[in-house]
């Protein structure tokens, strides 16, 4: 295994019950960069995604065989422990979805339930986050107000802040700017591009003119094949299959 | 005026009129029973335990009935909490989305929710039977728990089944376990619903006659212990109702009275109670 590589995937398959979602994925995702996954609607994106940190388990009738290798560690092992894998991943989702509590608990909520206590500690990593998702300015005076009270953009970096707060080593987001207005999508996008130097980053997106701002590699799925992947540059100037090229400049969507 | 518009007009007036029924029936009851009622009611009502012929009291009160219902619906009440919130959690937390199991725990306690409660009072006084014991205020709050359980059940898996998936998955992403999740996620989103759930189960539970005419007997004295028959507010109502004596009867309503404040008092607690933790609940 070479010393970059984040995440392995090995002939991932994915049934939802016949339907066969995720055919024998194959890929290597190097480390601290940003992947974008592309493709249109209903390609497997979300299912990958998902596969990640294990949360298609609780989907109803769903088979998976192969390997994701999370730092050499196979998640998929019967023996992985699912609430530690999930720990290393922080997950955005399409709509934000603050949990019902204050800004701070929301924060909180991950240290919290992997065993830390100290009110200081709790303090500054609280802090900490929300600065590191551009949230702290905004809401440093009403830490204690309900999170379901900020707007839309707000409660997605806070959503961000929260995933970072159990100091995992990817960042998983799926469509995280969809539901957001551009103002608040930018700065979503912004902070993606400070935080790659820190963590792997997985984006799924249809959104192509996202992917060229932010890919450093990207993976092209369709109907549950991965048709290409690779480096940006390569994929979306020069991509060698003509589904690619196809999807690139708009004819299939 | 086209046909289209007098089929809307015509429909629009029966909801108004069946609307209008249904709010009249509530005001004639309530009227019936405050105009019928409020001359017998008199401060010795709920101070004093039955006077003058057994039980039936002409004079003293009825605060042997009106604790006994406390005691017995709130006792009823706490006891199906500790069986309901499990339950509702663990088939929507635990359990896939459409399993099996959980349709079919659904459709069995929909229909425990349409068995009626003389025979929760019949399956309670037969299971007393069996253990050896006697018309109890005991035995009442096990009829009565049985009795309510089923709806305190579906109040809670109703309200906790419309939390969004998302907010499970928010907080599984963080390395939570369904516990955590449960208990700290699902509890404070749905806690309106459940505090409502729970109401619904007092009010049944405290306003059900049936069930405790075997189980919790009757008595006029003030309940002072578990294994000694209790008085209720619906057998009181039901006895009085059943006298010859018109003084009797009109004490009945005094008494029905008792028990509808009773409930209000309660239903209105729990709303500004509800209001209090809705704070933080996502829309």
């Amino acid at each position: 295994m070479q010393s970059n590589t984040h995440i392995s995937v090995q002939n991932l398959n994915v049934y939802y019950g016949k339907q066969h979602a995720l055919k024998n994925i194959t890929f290597d995702i190097p480390d601290k960069k940003i992947i974008v996954i592309i493709g249109p609607s209903g390609c497997g994106k979300t299912t990958l995604l998902k596969s990640f940190n294990r949360l298609i388990d609780s989907v109803d009738g769903v088979k998976v065989s192969g390997k994701v290798l999370v730092d050499g560690e196979n998640i998929f092992d019967p023996k992985a422990e699912v609430t530690h894998i999930r720990k290393k991943m922080g997950l955005l989702s399409q709509n934000p979805s603050p949990l019902p509590m204050s800004i701070y608990d929301n924060v909180a909520y991950g240290p919290r339930i992997h065993g830390l206590k100290n009110k200081k500690e709790l303090n500054s990593i609280v802090e900490h986050y929300l600065k590191e998702s551009g949230l702290w300015e905004e809401v440093k005076d009403r830490l204690h107000t309900p999170a379901s009270k900020i707007s839309v953009g707000q409660q997605q970096r806070l959503c961000l802040a929260r995933g970072l707060a159990v100091e995992p080593g990817i960042i998983l987001a799926d469509e995280p700017t969809s539901a957001l207005d551009p103002k608040s999508s930018r700065r979503i996008e912004e902070s993606f591009l400070k935080l790659k130097e820190k963590y792997t980053i997985i984006i799924v997106t249809h959104i192509l003119r996202q992917a060229k701002r932010l890919a450093d590699h990207v993976a092209f799925l369709y109907l549950g094949d991965l048709i290409e992947h690779g480096p940006a540059v390569d994929v979306f100037e020069n991509p060698q299959e003509e589904m690619t090229k196809e999807y690139i400049k708009g004819v299939i969507s | 005026m086209d046909k289209r518009k007098i089929e809307e007009n015509i429909f629009k007036a029966l909801m108004i009129a069946s609307t209008c029924l249904i709010l009249s029936c509530l005001v004639l009851i309530l009227a019936a029973i405050v105009v019928k009622g409020l001359p017998s009611l008199d401060l010795a009502m709920i101070t004093q335990t039955p006077k003058g012929g057994y039980y039936l009291g002409k004079e003293g009160g009825i605060l042997n009935a009106i604790l006994g219902s406390l005691y017995l619906a709130g006792g009823a009440t706490i006891l199906a909490i500790f069986i309901s919130l499990p339950v509702a959690l663990y088939l929507n937390v635990y359990v896939k989305k459409g399993s099996r199991l959980a349709s079919f725990t659904r459709f069995a306690l929909d229909v425990l929710w349409g068995v009626p409660s003389i025979v929760y009072g019949a399956f309670g006084f037969t299971i007393m039977l069996y253990f050896g014991l006697r018309a109890s205020l005991l035995g009442g709050i096990i009829a009565v728990s049985l009795l309510i359980l089923p709806i305190m059940i579906r109040a809670m898996d109703e309200v906790i089944k419309m939390i969004p998936e998302k907010l499970l998955e928010a907080s599984y992403s963080l390395g939570a376990t369904r516990l955590e999740t449960a208990m700290k996620v699902v509890v404070r989103q749905a806690l309106p619903g459940i505090l409502t759930a729970i109401l619904i189960a007092f009010g049944r539970g405290v306003g059900d006659a049936a069930s405790v005419i075997f189980t919790a007997g009757f008595s006029d004295s003030i309940p002072y212990s578990l294994l000694r028959p209790a008085a209720t507010l619906p057998l009181a109502i039901f006895f009085q109702l059943g006298t010859p004596f018109p003084e009797v009867q009109d004490r009945a309503y005094a008494s029905a009275l008792i028990l509808t404040i009773m409930i209000l008092a309660i239903s209105i607690t729990i709303r500004i109670l509800t209001r209090r933790f809705t704070r933080h609940i996502v829309k």
